[in-house]
């Protein structure tokens, strides 16, 4: 089993190959084997197996089902699930359990997936290691001294370990890039709007997305298929007719041409808002329309065959120079010029440029990302859910004493720094600012997209750093995320992709951004980065395999 | 000591007559088990997102059309921070940098003639639930039936300086909104709430004085006081050459009198920004073309429809146009065959007349107009005669009797009945010789007595001009 893919899997579970029960026995022993590595904070043991039942018979009545029907899969602990306890891994909801489940989590029933467990992350997602969590530090497995990367840790923690072949993780600042990188996990941030945000417990609103985690391209391209979608909940989704990213991706072995199966453009800048069609794109102040779909048409991209080196060809590629300036490590800017050359032998036009406005990122995100999250963080008051101090004498002192003992540092930390950049008097100074300086970093990105198709980064500066490492150093934390911030800032997609490893061992990841919607190309650039042999089977991840831990 | 005058602005809460609340889907209705109307969006769940409520959008544009405002081609929705329980996600979603409506105006017809007030902006907001204090227990419950009930806040500019002319703005506010059907704006139900900022400053003088906001005030009367309390207050303060403090004050309306809830030095940061949970608001011409094409009608149009096709003076049309529910009534009573001038008197007489003795509001008016057509028709017919008619209504304006059978079982309907009144007028003669007498003796007025007497014995019932001439025959006769 630990050599098949998701999408494998599922295929033999509908030929009834093997039965889901099997693959959820072998599951949850895998998940008693990694105890150490602190991936999960809820087994769902009792509710798997009822539901592994459900999706069992409805194969057994031939039922169709999604191309991951059956296949365990780990959930980040700031997604709601109706009846099971979700705590943000924050003492505050150490005891909270939703009466409603997330959107995704409909979506991921409805195609049959099983849902086995909760994982680990920073708490409220704040966190660029995975150790701020009130459970304790995520472990990475391939190297346990180290950290997984945050806020996703968990679930990349479980992926690398094999515990599971799928899990959800969300991205608000690089929280699903991190830690994919850390771990040789592939991680997609899809395009702002593509995947519904009711029941994820909110961070920064304008910059959360959820996305899929994976050992491989292909099966998280099937899952980012099966969770996106417009959604009536949620105001920020977009009304798109179909969102198909996997499909070229199935057939990389056959004469599937991506714009066979490109997106359906027309419907795609429709934003949907809700279900009254009330208001119109925000996002990109109004200007979605960007056509990708013609240029794919015309650049006539042909897959004919993932062996095929010239499968990228007419792919133009930018890797922004001054973003690889001071402070990134030598073997990840080898690693850039390495995977260059890979997509250049695929045929890909790989040019150097400068993006601009680099160093306004990281302060622009956090001035934003603070401000929403110390508003979306006020109803955690101990009034109607979540921790309520005992010793209380008055309604004040409810609040402050339930909120002092419920929130861990790094979240007090940003609750009271985006408290003040709010502020009268500092409002203008620094919110407003920022949100200025996000337009700025926009228009950078939109100006690099009309050129290329997609644009190549480093995830992190560095590899993971140890356990207990970075708490001491938050400036240096803050600042892994700055190649990550990006992609938030401006709405736009996102993948990581293994990308090798460094001389002691650590992976290397490294990411495509694309441009609003343009999952496909980034999907294919990095499927071709992978199979030209920096995928899973790197050295690294071979060994945790060895190791059997899978 | 100095002449003073009065500036005053309002701030005007309206809560709107949609089926669900703002930004979900639960029912706005009143008077449900406390938590009854509530889900996880209005709860303030965590991972809840708030879906704007088209109709809310429209009853705003609607009431911004009608008040001349304005309309935003491009509006949004900003969070307002503060902590309080009644607020289930300690954040207020509301318009303050770009509302939906803004720069408009009404005239108001107070004192002398007409006045036009400004209005600054009119936004859409959501409402709080409610705290409900137990002293017993000593503890507080929440209810959050009302947490997302959809607000406009109607934010007019200083242009008030009486009572009087604060009462007929909001009463205009009121007609309008009420015959957009967009809110039945009841101040004691709290679907209206006005808060009034008052400064005073020495007659010529040109800039404001420091002003105070007013809160709590539940009835026009209410606010009237309230106004001439804090006018008092302030003029006070200056006479004796303190300070007014910008301040937040809560009338009393038992006592009397305001205390202060928060001066400007503890005013709260509420830490505005914009939601970025709801996108902007692009509102397109057809869609307000729309709105405008869907007005009703409005009182000026009923004023002039009302002259010309059921010919009643213009003084009763303008009358009767005063409130919605009066022109429901007469409608529908007129609908019903009843000739609309005498149900035009009855509105303007007697229901007019019980409304203010009654301290009572037009909106909660329970005449059903079939049954005022039903006395309108009895009173033609001669069946009741008019001083039991008023009896008769007042039944219907309190309990909604069927005319017809309540003056059958109380006996009402007039006699009319020559043989059956001679009887009584011959009885009546006979135990009061002394005004017969007097009448014989040329007294002519002692008749009156003598009516009176016969009206008394019928218990009213009798037909007055019937008893009037009987009486003159039967007299003239008795000496005979």
């Amino acid at each position: 089993m630990k050599n098949l893919t998701a999408l494998e899997l599922s295929r033999k579970i509908k030929e009834k190959e093997i039965s889901i029960k099997e693959v959820l026995d072998y599951t949850f022993k895998s998940m008693e084997d990694n105890k150490d590595l602190n991936s999960f904070v809820l087994e769902m043991r009792d509710e798997a197996y009822r539901q592994a039942e459900d999706v069992q018979k409805k194969i057994d009545a031939n039922e169709e089902l999604s191309s991951l029907a059956g296949v365990p899969i780990a959930i980040k602990d700031n997604i709601c699930i109706e009846g099971m306890r979700t705590t943000c891994c924050s003492k505050m909801l150490e005891n909270f359990i939703p009466t409603y489940s997330a959107t995704v989590i409909e979506r991921l029933r409805a195609a049959g997936l099983i849902i086995v467990g909760k994982t680990n992350m920073d708490e409220f997602a704040m966190g660029s290691t995975g150790e701020t969590g009130y459970f304790g530090p995520c472990v990475n497995p391939i190297n346990k001294g180290y950290v997984t990367g945050g806020s996703s840790g968990g679930s990349a923690a479980a992926i690398a370990s094999g515990q599971v072949k799928l899990a959800l993780g969300s991205d608000t600042g690089g929280s699903i890039r991190l830690p994919g990188a850390y771990c040789n996990v592939v991680g997609i941030k899809p395009t702002y709007g593509t995947v519904s945000r009711n029941g994820l417990i909110a961070y920064a609103s304008s910059f959360d997305q959820i996305g899929p985690m994976a050992e491989n391209v292909a099966d998280a391209a099937a899952l980012l298929e099966i969770i996106s979608g417009h959604d009536a909940f949620d105001s920020t989704s977009l009304n798109k007719e179909s969102y198909d990213f996997s499909g070229f991706l199935n057939d990389f072995a056959g004469e599937n041409t991506i714009n066979g199966n490109a997106l359906n453009i027309n419907a795609l800048n429709e934003n949907a808002l809700n279900e009254n069609a009330l208001n119109e794109n925000a996002l990109n102040g109004n200007a979605l329309n960007i056509n990708i779909s013609n240029k794919i048409a015309t650049n006539e991209i042909k897959v004919d065959n993932i062996s095929n080196i010239n499968n990228l060809k007419g792919l133009k590629i930018g890797i922004p120079v001054d973003y690889l300036g001071d402070g990134l490590d030598d073997e990840i800017r080898e690693s850039i010029y390495k995977t260059k050359e890979i997509l250049e032998k695929a045929g890909a036009i790989v040019s150097e440029f400068e993006m601009g406005m680099f160093k306004y990122s990281v302060p622009a995100y956090y001035i934003i990302a603070c401000a929403e999250a110390s508003s979306n963080l006020e109803r955690y008051d101990g009034v109607k859910y979540g921790l309520r101090a005992k010793d209380y004498s008055e309604l004040h002192s409810m609040y402050k004493k339930s909120r002092s003992q419920g929130f861990g540092a790094e979240v007090k930390k940003r609750i009271m720094l985006g408290s003040f950049l709010l502020s009268s008097g500092y409002y203008d100074a620094y919110y407003i600012k920022a949100l200025k300086t996000r337009e700025l970093i926009k228009q950078c990105f939109e100006n690099a997209l009309n050129t290329y198709d997609c644009i190549l980064l480093p995830v992190s500066p560095s590899t993971a750093p140890r356990l207990g490492e970075s708490l001491k150093n938050p400036l240096k934390m803050y600042l892994s995320d700055v190649y990550n911030v990006s992609a938030n800032l401006c709405g736009l997609p996102a993948i990581v992709f293994p990308a090798g490893e460094s001389r002691e061992g650590l992976p290397i990841g490294l990411q495509f951004i694309g441009r609003r919607f343009g999952e496909q190309e980034i999907l294919y650039a990095a499927a071709t980065c992978e199979a030209a042999g920096r995928g899973p089977e790197s050295k690294a991840a071979c060994e945790a395999h060895e190791r059997g831990v899978v | 000591m100095a002449e003073y005058e009065t500036v005053i602005g309002l701030e005007v809460h309206v809560e709107l007559a949609t089926k669900t609340k703002i930004f979900c889907g639960c029912s706005t209705k009143f008077g449900a088990r406390p938590n009854e109307n509530t889900c996880p969006v209005c709860m303030g769940m965590p991972g809840t997102l708030p879906v704007l409520n088209k109709k809310v959008v429209e009853y705003a544009i609607a009431v911004g059309l009608a008040l001349n405002c304005d309309i935003s081609r491009y509006s949004k929705f900003d969070r307002k921070n503060y902590f309080y329980p009644d607020n289930p996600q300690n954040y207020q979603i509301s318009q303050l940098y770009m509302p939906i409506c803004t720069n408009g105006f009404v005239n108001v017809t107070a004192g002398e003639g007409s006045k036009k007030i400004r209005i600054h902006e009119i936004h859409m907001e959501e409402d709080a639930g409610k705290l409900i204090h137990d002293d017993e227990e000593d503890v507080s419950l929440i209810d959050y039936n009302r947490a997302g009930v959809p607000l406009i806040e109607i934010v007019s500019e200083p242009d008030m300086s009486n009572a009087e002319e604060v009462i007929a703005y909001l009463k205009k506010l009121k007609t309008v909104i009420g015959y957009l059907g967009a809110s039945d704006c009841k101040l004691q139900e709290g679907s209206m709430r006005a808060d009034v900022n008052l400064s005073v400053r020495p007659v010529g003088k040109k800039e404001l004085g420091t002003r105070t906001e007013m809160k709590n005030l539940s009835s026009f009367r209410a606010i009237s006081r309230a106004i001439e309390n804090e006018k008092k207050r302030q003029i006070k303060l200056i006479e004796n050459g303190e300070r007014v403090i910008q301040q937040t004050r809560h009338w009393d309306d038992k006592k009397g009198e305001s205390y202060s809830m928060r001066s400007k030095e503890d005013a709260m940061d509420y830490r505005y920004f914009p939601e970025p949970d709801l996108m902007p608001l692009i509102i397109s011409e057809k869609w307000i073309d729309e709105i405008k094409a869907n007005e009703p009608e409005m009182a000026e149009q009923k004023i002039e429809r009302y002259i010309l096709q059921f010919n009643i003076p213009r003084y009763d049309a303008e009358q009767i146009t005063s409130e919605k529910k009066f022109t429901e009534i007469f409608e529908e009573t007129v609908d019903l065959g009843a000739n609309p001038k005498k149900v035009s008197n009855w509105i303007m007489g007697e229901t007019m007349r019980i409304l203010k003795e009654e301290k009572d509001e037009p909106e909660n008016l329970n005449i059903s107009p079939k049954h005022l057509a039903k006395l309108i028709e009895i009173v033609d017919n001669n069946t009741i005669n008019s001083s039991v008619a008023k009896d008769v209504f007042l039944q219907v304006y309190k309990n909604d009797v069927d005319p017809e059978v309540f003056v059958r079982e109380n006996s009402l309907a007039q006699v009319s009945d020559a043989g059956e009144l001679e009887g009584i007028i011959l009885r009546i003669l006979s135990e009061n010789p002394k005004s017969v007498g007097d009448y014989m003796a040329g007294k002519k007025k002692a008749i009156g007595f003598l009516v009176g007497q016969t009206m008394k014995a019928t218990k009213g019932t009798a037909d007055p001009a019937m008893v009037n001439k009987l009486l003159t025959k039967l007299l003239n006769g008795y000496g005979n």
